[in-house]
Parts: structure tokens; C-alpha cells; sequence
């Protein structure tokens, strides 16, 4: 049987967005800088940008391909950032070079973060969508309070942890330094995240999740995601495959935690909670789930917004919340839609919508 | 007698958190949305009776009342005004918005009455009764949020068994298209549940506040959060499952506060949550709901 | 159609099949919704290339027993033999893995993928690259994904939906749906395919296509196929052995001439004729 078979490529070129237009903007910001054209403020927001972007990449993944919806995904960045500052400082002898040691402080924020995606996405993608939400959130709220009252310190005999206990009943010696210190989080962080560093990390994130939707395992979960029953019907492991995708998708958040963290002389772990975690909701939603190139502006963009707006910053919060509320009306709404359409692109669009919903 | 002090202050607490827990399960069953909001009409109410009392000078149940006007007002008009455009949008969608509108209302609280901490006047008045020849002291306000949660519950499940627009309620929430076939008014009927839910929330924002007297603007997020999780626990759309998972929730809350750590209360209760929802997964008198294959 | 021979245990199978072990056997199967018996003591042979059919009044448990045999629901009762094999304690996963694909009454797709990857994603178990492995483009995914992709293209063009491999799943008309689903679960490689009424919603013509489609996919595949309809030319066009479900309970089995000749099944679809 002879049966046309189309090449691979034109699959491949629509993957290409998202990495031009991250190349670009990279690009873009390392020329104006060149040129002295940066202010101080917008530098400063560079490697929260990247974090961002990249922690918005791995809750599109979950929410996206996955399907389901996690509340709680800031405390997957927040165990990598406490877990890899730890391993910044307790490197800090045995490894100088700053570059590699952020290479092994993200190690290990991303191994951890990976192990408390396993610990909470085992029990937790039993749960049918709503109640998913709800135990996200809840993990999400433990993780914050552990930390809260988490105390770490290293001395030369190694590492020393306490729960609840305070800063003291970790029995440091005298040339041992605090490094987790209860609610008063990590102070005197090694600020070794920069720029370029945030720029290799969301392009290797694209790699993986644009690498992952193309290949096998990624069609199985979305395959999952689109029907369950189905799935299952032609012999593909549901459980395994979210289980994979759930914690690929916390290690990635834990490796922007790390980054995150190391661009901060301090971080607490309020600094990760639930309203974190419905920010990059926030991101992921407005950018188009499953989209890759969405999350990338959206973080970007209202990351960098409020900032740029800080003059109006009285009124800000309250214009973002109005413009969230319009967006999501005019996005699903089909009267807005056809009121938007006709807005832009006049009488032919009405006709146009017609067709598509008649 | 510490035990006791705890038992009732904890369900205290969650009779608070189980009247915000029936706006939650209420508004769920119908209209299969979080309502995200919800914490922050709590807070609302709470601001408004505040205002009364304080400014205007008002007997405390006119503040009351007055919060329970607003907060049904508030909630009629965000219902007709950022959910119902969005009926038939898939629920991530109507998630975003209820959180879009819980920013607004955070941030509106915040340029209309500043984020100083203000000292709620008691409603129930600041007395205490003593029992059991003077060992345990129970405050007024403690007993008046039990009784009333307990008025609201009766009250409630009253009105949705036995009413005619109970009945509709009821329907609606199993098959909208049915309901709307057989002459309910859909609209009416999902308007009138987020009424009910939102006077709820004013008299649990005032209960509350009565108890915990600071009020800033995200006053009530975090027990809009816990109460959620209580409805959840309980078995999201069931009333006495909001009942049972409020009151569950404040009386764990309280005791891992008492015999644990008050630092880490808050985790333990999620924690109990989750082992909860793991052993039964719908919630304790949660309907598994099967799909047809 | 060829002729229907006896099989052991009372069961008939096609002439040509005869030397083998039938592909499908159920014995005493049942369950039971609490205290409602949904099925009950359904014994049934099917040939390794046989065209079956299970029809039966609406509610009668057709589907139900679709269902026990996908492992969708786990059999109070009884056993099923696939392959030879007992299919006790499996889940629907490994019941495919085992061999049986089906299709569903309402159309499962994965609407928001392409018709050539909702096949791909049938031919999931026959690609052999890991999960890490693919994302990080090693070369056994290249000569896999090309495989796959030809594959799926073949299977398309069963029927005839080679060109429709880019478009959104979703997107295509009903009867295009219930074909894909088809193509779907054959990629599945199984042994045994069940149709959860195939023809439903299409008109003569493309029942008489689906027929032939059918008759192809079982000559080309060499597998047996199940189907539950309502359609009767098309059970009786192309089935070779017929059971009928009524309230959860067989009663009659045979080839179309029998099936149509037996009163129990004439009323039960018309009713007994009222006293003169």
C-alpha cells in the first residue's frame, strides 16, 4: 500500500516561536543594556522575569497538557529555592566558581522539587479535577508552613535541621552559620543568578516540554487529558503518565525557584504562597493553555507592567483585576467575542463567527 | 477544664467557617463554579457593619443588617456581571474571573478604607457567662455564632426540602436544561442563590470579626480558603456536609493550635484534608457522581 | 459469510476457524449493581475471524457486557477467556494490552489532537522509546515516529481519511468521528475489536461502506470483531453468529436465519401477539 507521507518538518516550525521570540528578546535587552539604555529597575526584573516565565511554562505544563488544575504549584518553586540557596551556601568552600555552583544549587532545588512533586502528585492525581484543586492548594499551604518553621544550618560537622525548635536547637559550632532561619526565611544569599543564566534555563525548559508534547509520552497525556476512558481503552497507563508530567512539571518550578531565590539577598516563605501560585494561574490562563509562547508574554508582560505603571500604583491592582475580568468575558463570551471581532475587523467578522458557531 | 474551652471555641470557629462553607457548596452545587470571591464578600460585610457601628453610630444589629444589604446587593451584581456572560465558558475560565473579581474587591477595600487595621466592634458585646460554678468562661459571641449557625442550617435546609424555590435550586443544580425545559427560570433561580450566599457571608464576616476583632482587607481570604476546603471536605453541593466539614475544620484547627503548635495549625488542618479526601475521595457525604461509559 | 459449524460447550463458530481456539470465551458471566443484575449467566464462544453480533432491546445490557469485557467494570461472577487467557483481576490498560479494542456508543476521541495522532496514540504500545528518551530526541525516536507516522496513514486509508490527518479530531463531521474511532482501536493490533453500534446516525449508504469496511477490516487483519446494533441489514448482512441480550440475559444465540426465525427474539423486539 503507497501512502503520501508528509515530512516532519512543518511540525517543527511552529515550535520555533516560542524559541525566537525568547532569543529575541534576550537579544533585545543584552543590546539596550550594551547601550546603557536599561534603567536600574528593569535590570533588577530580569531574572524575576525568567523565573516567571519559566514557573508560568511548568503550571501550563500541569494545567495545559496535563489538564489539571494546581493550586498550590508556588510551593514546588518554593521547596527548590530553600533547597538550592541551602546547597549555595553549603558549597560555598568546596566549589568557587559561581557559575558552576548555581548549576548544582539548581540540581538540587529541581531533584527536590521533584520528590515533593512525586510525594504530592501520588496520592493527589487520584482526585477527579475540583478536589485535585483543593489538595494542590492545601500541599501548597503545608510546604509554606514547614518552611515557616524550618531551621538549617551548616557547620564544619555538616548539616544540621530542626523543625519548630529555633535557630538555637540546631547546636551549631561556633564557626556554623544559620542558613534556613524559621519565618525570617534565608538571609545573605549568594546572588549568583543572572540574566543569562535565567535565558539558558527557559530555553532548556522549552526544549523539554516542546521535545515532550511531540513524542509519545506527551500524546498519551494528553491524550489522557482529553479522555480518560478513551485513553485507558487503547492501553495507555493514565496514572503512570500523569505521575510523570506532574513531577517533570514541579522540577521545572523548582529550578525557577532556585533562580528566583539567588537574585534576593533574602526570601521568606510567604514569599511562595497562594497568591503566588494564582499569579502564574493568572499567567498560564490569559496566555492560552497549552500555548508556550502565551505563557512566555503573559509572564513577561505583567511582570514588567506593574512596575512600569508603579506611578499609578494606587489604582493598579484594581485596573489589573477590571482588565483580568474583561480579558477572560472577551475570550469566552460570544458576545463579547462578536463585539470585540466586529471592533477590529468589521462586518466580515460577524459572518465569519456565524459560520463557526451556526 | 482547657479541653472544653478549646471544644467550644473550636466549634465556634467552625460554625463560622460552616456558614461560609454553605455559600461556597451552594453556589458550587448550582452553578458548578468556585466562587472564588466569596471570602472577600465576608470581608466586605464585615467593613460595612464596621462602618455602621463606628461611624454612623447604628445599634448593632442595624449593622448587621446592614452588611447582610450590602453583601446580598454585592453579590447579585457580580453574579449578573462577571459569571453569568460566562455560563457556557469551561470552568478554568470562570475561575480566573472569580479571582479577577477577588482582587478587585481586595484592592477596592483597600483605596476605600486603607489596609489600617481596624478594631471591629463586637456585635454580641464583649460579655462572657461563666458555667459550671464559675470554671468555664464562654463568651457571649461564642454562643451566638453556634445558635446561629445552627439557625442558619435549619433554616436552610427548610428552604431548599420544602419551598418552591428550594425545589428550584435543587433542580437546577442536577440538570439546568431540564429545569429551564420545565419553566424554572434558571437565571432568577442561580441569582437568588448567590443572594442567599452572600447574605451568609455578611453574617459570617460579622460573627467572625466579632471573635478576631482585626479587619484589613484580606480579612477574609484566608478563612474564605479554609471554609472552602471545608465544603470540599464535607462533600462539596451537600449542606449538612458544609455543616459537618466547617465545624470538623474549626475544631482541628483550634486543638493542633492548643496541643501541637500554633505555627503549624494551619498545615495540620490542610494535612487532615488531604488524608480525608484520600480515604474518601467525594468528601465525607460527598455523591460519587459515576461517568457513563 | 462462510457456514457455522458446533464448537464444543454448545457454541457455534465459523467453519474456518474450526481448527483453533475460539478467540473469545465467555463463561457464566454476570454482575451485579447492588441489588440490580445488569448481566447475568452469559456464556458465549466467538472465533478467532468470526463477524459476531449482540443485539437486544434498548437497556437489555449490551453495552454492559461491552464493558465487562474491557474490564470497565470487574464481573461478579464467571469468566473470560481471551486468547486462552484468563482475563480475571485485569484493568481496562491491560485487558488492551491482552488484545480487545473497542469502540464507544457516544464517540471518546481526543478532540483537541490531530485524526493522525489520535491514531499514533492507538499505536502507543508498539513504540518502543522511553519517555526521557523522546524528549530528549535520541535517534530511536526518529525511526520510530516515522514508522508510526506511515502506519498511522495506512490505517487511515482503510478508510479513506489519509488526507484528514492534520485536522483537529474535533473537528470532523459525526460519521468521519465514529471512523476514526475505528481506525483508533485497530491500531491498537488487537485480536478481538468490539463496535459499540458503528452505524449509528448514518444513512443506507454509508451502512452498506461500513459493511464493507468491516468484512475488509477482518479479511485484511485476520481478527474477530464484535458489534452491537440496531441496524438490522447490517447484523444480519455481514454478522455469522448472533446472540440476543434481553434484560441482561441471553435469549437465543444462532446465525441470522435462526436468529430471525425464533419467537423468543420476535418478542422481544415486537411484542407477543395479543389472543385473537
Amino acid at each position: 500500500m503507497t501512502v503520501k507521507t508528509k515530512r516532519l518538518t512543518r511540525i517543527k516550525k511552529k515550535n520555533l516561536v516560542p524559541y525566537a521570540v525568547v532569543i529575541a528578546a534576550y537579544a533585545a535587552v543584552e543590546a539596550l543594556g550594551a547601550l546603557g539604555k536599561t534603567s536600574s529597575s528593569l535590570r533588577g526584573l530580569l531574572v524575576p522575569v525568567c523565573a516567571y516565565v519559566v514557573m508560568a511554562l511548568s503550571l501550563n505544563l500541569t494545567v495545559g497538557i496535563l489538564g489539571e488544575l494546581s493550586l498550590g504549584h508556588a510551593g514546588f518553586m518554593s521547596v527548590g529555592a530553600f533547597t538550592g540557596v541551602v546547597a549555595a551556601v553549603a558549597l560555598e568552600k568546596a566549589v568557587p566558581s559561581a557559575g558552576i555552583r548555581l548549576l548544582l544549587s539548581m540540581g538540587v532545588g529541581t531533584a527536590c522539587a521533584a520528590l515533593a512533586g512525586l510525594v504530592v502528585g501520588i496520592p493527589v492525581l487520584r482526585l477527579n479535577g475540583d478536589y485535585l484543586a483543593i489538595v494542590t492548594l492545601a500541599f501548597g499551604e503545608i510546604i509554606k508552613s514547614i518552611i515557616n518553621n524550618l531551621y538549617v544550618g551548616v557547620d564544619g560537622g555538616g548539616l544540621h535541621v530542626n523543625l519548630l525548635g529555633g535557630a538555637d536547637a540546631l547546636n551549631l559550632s561556633a564557626d556554623g552559620t544559620t542558613i534556613i532561619n524559621g519565618p525570617m526565611g534565608i538571609s545573605d544569599i549568594p546572588e549568583l543568578s543572572t540574566f543569562t543564566a535565567g535565558f539558558i534555563l527557559i530555553l532548556v525548559t522549552l526544549f523539554i516540554i516542546l521535545n515532550l508534547v511531540d513524542s509519545r509520552g506527551g500524546r498519551a497525556i494528553m491524550a489522557q487529558r482529553d479522555n480518560r476512558i478513551a485513553a485507558e481503552s487503547v492501553g495507555i497507563n493514565v496514572t503512570k503518565y500523569k505521575l510523570m508530567g506532574f513531577v517533570l512539571s514541579a522540577a521545572i518550578a523548582g529550578a525557577a525557584g532556585t533562580l528566583f531565590a539567588m537574585n534576593f539577598t533574602t526570601v521568606v516563605a510567604n514569599k511562595f504562597d497562594f497568591n503566588t501560585s494564582i499569579l502564574i494561574l493568572v499567567f498560564v490562563v490569559l496566555g492560552g493553555l497549552g500555548n508556550m509562547t502565551g505563557s512566555i508574554v503573559a509572564a513577561a508582560a505583567l511582570t514588567v507592567l506593574p512596575e512600569v505603571l508603579r506611578k499609578f500604583s494606587t489604582y493598579r491592582m484594581l485596573v489589573y483585576a477590571v482588565v483580568l475580568i474583561l480579558v477572560m468575558l472577551a475570550e469566552n463570551n460570544p458576545r463579547f467575542k462578536l463585539f470585540f471581532a466586529r471592533l477590529f475587523h468589521g462586518k466580515a467578522a460577524e459572518g465569519k463567527e456565524a459560520a463557526e458557531n451556526g | 477544664m482547657s479541653f472544653l474551652t478549646y471544644l467550644i471555641r473550636g466549634i465556634s470557629l467552625g460554625s463560622v467557617y460552616a456558614i461560609i462553607a454553605l455559600g461556597y457548596t451552594m453556589v458550587y452545587g448550582i452553578a458548578k463554579m468556585l466562587n472564588f470571591a466569596h471570602g472577600d464578600i465576608i470581608m466586605v460585610g464585615a467593613y460595612v457593619c464596621f462602618y455602621a457601628v463606628s461611624s454612623f453610630h447604628l445599634p448593632p444589629l442595624v449593622g448587621v443588617f446592614a452588611a447582610i444589604v450590602a453583601c446580598t446587593a454585592l453579590g447579585i451584581v457580580i453574579e449578573r456581571l462577571a459569571y453569568r456572560p460566562l455560563r457556557q465558558a469551561p470552568s478554568l475560565a470562570v475561575l480566573i474571573t472569580a479571582i479577577g473579581v477577588s482582587y478587585f474587591l481586595q484592592n477596592a477595600a483597600q483605596l476605600l478604607w486603607s489596609s489600617n487595621t481596624k478594631m471591629f466592634p463586637s456585635v454580641t458585646g464583649n460579655a462572657s457567662i461563666k458555667l459550671f460554678g464559675g470554671q468555664l468562661t464562654v463568651p457571649v459571641v461564642t454562643i451566638v455564632t453556634v445558635i446561629s449557625c445552627m439557625v442558619i442550617m435549619v433554616v436552610l435546609t427548610w428552604f431548599t426540602d420544602k419551598t418552591k424555590m428550594g425545589m428550584a435550586m435543587r433542580a437546577c443544580s442536577e440538570d439546568k436544561d431540564a429545569a429551564r425545559l420545565m419553566g424554572i427560570n434558571v437565571d432568577r433561580t442561580i441569582a437568588v442563590t448567590f443572594a442567599i450566599g452572600s447574605a451568609l457571608a455578611a453574617v459570617a464576616g460579622v460573627l467572625l470579626c466579632s471573635a478576631y476583632p482585626t479587619l484589613v482587607p484580606t480579612t477574609g481570604s484566608m478563612p474564605g480558603i479554609k471554609a472552602f476546603t471545608a465544603a470540599v471536605f464535607g462533600g462539596i453541593g451537600s449542606i449538612p456536609g458544609a455543616l459537618l466539614g466547617g465545624i470538623l475544620l474549626g475544631v482541628i484547627e483550634i486543638f493542633s493550635g492548643a496541643y501541637v503548635s500554633t505555627q503549624l495549625s494551619n498545615a495540620i488542618v490542610f494535612a487532615v484534608l488531604i488524608i480525608v479526601l484520600l480515604v474518601k475521595p467525594d468528601g465525607l457525604l460527598g455523591r460519587r457522581v459515576t461517568e457513563k461509559v | 459469510m462462510g457456514n457455522m459449524v458446533q464448537f464444543k460447550r454448545d457454541a457455534i463458530i465459523p467453519e474456518r476457524d474450526s481448527g483453533k481456539p475460539p478467540i473469545l470465551e465467555c463463561i457464566g458471566l454476570g454482575i451485579d449493581f447492588g441489588g440490580l443484575t445488569a448481566v447475568d449467566d452469559f456464556n458465549l464462544t466467538i472465533g478467532r475471524t468470526e463477524i459476531a453480533g449482540l443485539i437486544g432491546p434498548n437497556g437489555a445490557g449490551k453495552t454492559t457486557v461491552f464493558n465487562l469485557l474491557t474490564k470497565v467494570y470487574q464481573p461478579t461472577r464467571g469468566t473470560i477467556l481471551l486468547n486462552g487467557i484468563d482475563t480475571h483481576g485485569m484493568n481496562t490498560v491491560k485487558a488492551n494490552q491482552a488484545g480487545i479494542a473497542r469502540t464507544f456508543q457516544n464517540i471518546r476521541l481526543f478532540s483537541s489532537l490531530s485524526v493522525e495522532d489520535n491514531v499514533k496514540i492507538g499505536l502507543h504500545n508498539q513504540m518502543r522509546y522511553s519517555f526521557w528518551g523522546g524528549i530528549l530526541r535520541m535517534p530511536q525516536y526518529w525511526s520510530v515516529e516515522k514508522r508510526a507516522h506511515e502506519k498511522a496513514l495506512e490505517l487511515l486509508s482503510i478508510f479513506g481519511m489519509e488526507d484528514l490527518a492534520d485536522s483537529r479530531a474535533g473537528s470532523l463531521p459525526y460519521g468521519a468521528q465514529r471512523r476514526l474511532e475505528i481506525v483508533r482501536a485497530l491500531a491498537t493490533d488487537p485480536v478481538i475489536l468490539l463496535l459499540d453500534e458503528p452505524a449509528a446516525g448514518m444513512n443506507p449508504s454509508e451502512t452498506e461502506e461500513l459493511m464493507e469496511n468491516i468484512t475488509r477490516i477482518r479479511d485484511t487483519f485476520g481478527i474477530a470483531v464484535m458489534l452491537i446494533e440496531h441496524d438490522m441489514n447490517l447484523v444480519m448482512g455481514i454478522c455469522e453468529g448472533i446472540c440476543v441480550l434481553n434484560y441482561g440475559k441471553i435469549i437465543a444465540k444462532g446465525t441470522p436465519a435462526q436468529i430471525q426465525a425464533d419467537p423468543a427474539v420476535i418478542e422481544a423486539y415486537l411484542g407477543r401477539q395479543k389472543e385473537a
